[in-house]
């Protein structure tokens, strides 16, 4: 496992930095907030993402994707975290792509993967029913009858469900809440009858929503993997789905600390530049190794997701972990320094700070997987 | 046409190596050398030198055997008595090594600090004088930097060597001297241009302990031991010989000596944390208690958990740092402020866990790990002080890493 980008990869991470800096600097998730767009990303952004390949990165080429890896699509979501592109690329690109792709049928990732590829829909997946992520507490339930399942339950939080075409909902088919068997995965059209969709309104202004069933009858051809696997497949999801989110948040650190760094560099107080002052230099150095820290734990559970290594779960909590504390250190410290401005709305570096509060908690907090680290770790 | 693929030939090479190496070892390691010893047979810790001692004569067989091999320091060039191995070679002799469980034959400030910088400045004669000696453990190394006025500040260093003609005339004193008192010859700082601005006086010299006027006196650590010594000198007459590279050129070297040091004890931290038998977790367990294979209390297990969180990527930043070529001398400064404070850390989590039995200090109530743990406890406090201490690694990395203006 070698921690250094291949070429490749990091031609995609180039390429990346510089669709971020030309098309989506922070001055367009600016106009997005505060033109109250339904959605919250760009239609324009998202195809020439889709131009690009990007949300076949995780699909096989049979269906029109590259196959190029999570190293791949995480390099590309950490350059674009750096100036806060919103954008389906999280939801669709990995989780209903990887989704899909491994759990799936031939029915499905023949009718779903091709459109995904071509940006023709747009997934979301659905898990969380509490304010803590925590999938085995899931209470939805599908019930079978004859040749079809009943959907009821609540789910929150949904990222992209306001948008999304389709939706991967975990369910429990039986047992009751707490365990971990008895869940399943199904893929369905979010316009299915007795679907009810209401946008959630989060710190950090991106698209979420919290999403009723409510006597939703589906086909059993909707079942993803095979009947109550899914307190295992929803967690190779999730893991994926946690690495790519680390990769994000660390772009979010990165930058929000380049910011701060310019800003001592620039900013007099007492007729010096305020980053001489040995009080910040070493607050600033500290946050520098946290943030080498967390690119090597980013750069490994990369690796592990592509090599299938067994150290997989592992480093998915240690990634998600220190990616968690680094920006939630860098989010706090980058408000600190910029001094009175930091707190205005009017600068880019609160955003950062919202994004991450939010961030921190997608598929669980710091806490969450120091705790499953412990666990998986035999503490 | 297979033969000429040269991959092949040197797949071959290396098989061969390997095969030899194995034969080697299997003949010359001693048994109580390996994996699998008789617990009865007293351990040495082998720093070699003129006044050594052994426990153990097999301790000094394999120090010779290694040593006559150059294997203490394989990739050196066989004409300064190395084992003028490649890397790749290396690679090979490391396993071997570790595949029967062997024991390092010799630990040396000559090999982590002095030898990297003797080849890189020192002259042809320099080298062939000293450079065999330290490989084969004939001469033990100590480090004279530190002075009781200039800590942290070491470029103030006081100590002063005049120009006498033949030779330097010595006068000074060094502190933090680690094993002066065992130590055969002193690579030490001294300042040979009064005059000059602070860093360009100093001059890097070599100092053999046996001269007249040189003495040591131990220093008492609060772990109760005494590592470390001060050394002083009165009147000592160097040859002008032992002086490396060019007069007052010495800072250079001093600081290319101490990336070497910084990088030996961050990873010598994060080693005894890895490999050490004294770990956090099963300490946790024995004295806290275990339920269902996890340790009993919430609290200590989550900090615990946080800690080698932490502990495990700064393992990958090692290795990432190793992936991407080993550049950048401030990244040494990284690795020095992280190890030695997450070694301090660990440390103080151990203790923490272990209750009173983590503080115990002597006699049979307690049994040799908890008395064993508070020393090391207590020597961790240095950790972050030796080598330079973390705020001088925090200034580094801002001023040479992030760019940050001086005041």
């Amino acid at each position: 496992m070698k921690l250094v980008l291949s070429e490749e990869e990091q031609f995609l991470k180039d390429t990346a930095k510089n669709f971020a800096d030309e098309r989506s600097p922070i001055s367009h998730f600016r106009s997005l907030r505060d033109n109250n767009d339904p959605k919250l990303w760009d239609k324009d952004i998202w195809s020439e993402m889709v131009k690009l390949g990007w949300p076949g990165i995780l699909i096989p080429e049979e269906f029109g994707g590259s196959n190029f890896g999570v190293t791949g699509i995480g390099v590309i979501l950490q350059e674009c975290a750096k100036t806060l592109t919103p954008s389906p690329l999280f939801a669709t690109g990995v989780l209903g792509a990887y989704a899909i792709t491994q759990f799936g049928n031939d029915d499905q990732k023949s009718n779903y993967l091709p459109k995904i590829v071509s940006g023709e829909i747009t997934t979301a997946l659905a898990i969380d029913e509490t304010s803590h992520h925590e999938p085995s507490k899931t209470e939805m339930t599908a019930k079978k009858n004859d040749s079809n399942f009943i959907l009821n339950g609540k789910k929150i939080f949904v990222i992209d469900g306001a948008s999304a075409d389709i939706l991967i909902v975990l369910a429990r088919t039986s047992g009751v809440i707490g365990d971990s068997t008895g869940l399943s995965l199904f893929i369905l059209n979010s316009d299915t009858s007795g679907i009810e969709t209401k946008k959630l309104d989060m710190a950090d202004s991106r698209n979420y929503a919290n999403i009723s069933f409510n006597e939703v009858i589906i086909d059993e051809s909707s079942l993803l993997g095979d009947l109550e696997t899914a307190g295992e497949t929803v967690e190779s999801i999730l893991d994926i789905g946690r690495i790519a989110m680390s990769a994000e948040m660390l772009g979010n650190a990165e930058s929000a600390f380049e910011i701060t760094l310019d800003y001592l560099k620039q900013r007099k107080q007492f007729g010096a530049l305020i980053g001489s002052f040995q009080a910040l230099q070493h607050r600033a150095a500290e946050m520098f190794c946290e943030i080498e820290l967390t690119k090597s734990s980013v750069m490994a559970a990369m690796r592990a997701a592509d090599e299938n290594s067994n150290e997989l779960q592992r480093l998915s909590s240690l990634s998600k972990t220190m990616a968690g504390e680094t920006l939630h250190l860098v989010s706090n410290e980058a408000i600190q320094m910029h001094g009175g401005i930091g707190v205005t709305d009017e600068y880019d570096i609160g955003f950062f700070l919202k994004r991450a509060r939010v961030a921190e908690q997608i598929f669980g907090s710091a806490k969450y997987h120091t705790e499953r680290y412990a666990n998986l770790s035999g503490f | 046409m297979i033969l000429n693929n040269p991959n092949i030939n040197n797949m071959s090479n290396l098989d061969k190596f390997r095969q030899e190496t194995k034969e080697w070892l299997d003949k010359n390691c001693p048994p109580s050398m390996r994996s699998g010893a008789d617990p009865k047979i007293p351990v040495d810790e082998v720093w070699g030198g003129r006044n050594a001692e052994y426990k153990n004569p097999e301790s000094k067989l394999w120090l010779d055997r290694m040593g006559e091999k150059g294997w203490t320091m394989p990739t050196v060039p066989k004409e300064y008595g190395g084992g003028g191995l490649t890397k790749e070679e290396v690679k090979v002799l490391n396993e071997e090594l570790f595949g029967i469980g062997a024991k390092q034959p010799l630990l040396s400030f000559g090999i982590w600090m002095l030898a990297p910088v003797l080849l890189e400045y020192g002259s042809e004669e320099q080298k062939k004088e000293h450079i065999p000696k330290i490989i084969k453990g004939e001469i033990r190394w100590c480090q004279g930097y530190s002075e009781p006025g200039s800590g942290s500040d070491l470029a103030s260093l006081a100590t002063k060597a005049e120009d006498i003609g033949e030779k330097f005339l010595v006068n000074g004193q060094k502190v933090w001297t680690s094993y002066a008192d065992k130590a055969d010859w002193i690579f030490a700082l001294v300042r040979t241009g009064p005059k000059e601005p602070k860093h360009d006086g100093i001059s890097f010299l070599l100092i053999d302990m046996a001269t007249k006027g040189v003495s040591t006196k131990p220093i008492t650590l609060i772990s109760g031991k005494s590592p470390f010594c001060e050394t002083f000198f009165d009147n000592v007459e160097v040859p002008k010989e032992n002086l490396i590279g060019e007069l007052n050129a010495g800072w250079t070297i001093a600081k290319k000596l101490l990336q070497h040091e910084r990088a030996f004890i961050s990873n010598f931290g994060l080693a005894a944390g890895m490999g050490s038998k004294r770990d956090v977790v099963s300490i946790a367990k024995k004295h806290l208690g275990e339920e269902n294979g996890k340790i009993k209390n919430n609290f200590y297990r989550s900090e615990i958990s946080s800690h080698k969180i932490k502990e495990h990527a700064f393992g990958l930043t090692l290795k990432r740092a190793g992936d991407e070529g080993g550049k950048a001398s401030a990244t040494a400064s990284m690795f020095k402020l992280y190890g030695t404070e997450h070694n301090k850390k660990r440390h103080e989590l151990m203790v923490a866990a272990s209750g009173i039995n983590g503080v115990a200090w002597d006699g049979d109530e307690f049994d040799d790990d908890d008395k064993n743990l508070t020393r090391a406890w207590l020597r961790t406090k240095g950790n972050s002080i030796e080598g330079g201490t973390s705020e001088v690694q925090l200034n580094v990395i801002s001023k040479r890493v992030l760019g940050l203006p001086s005041q």
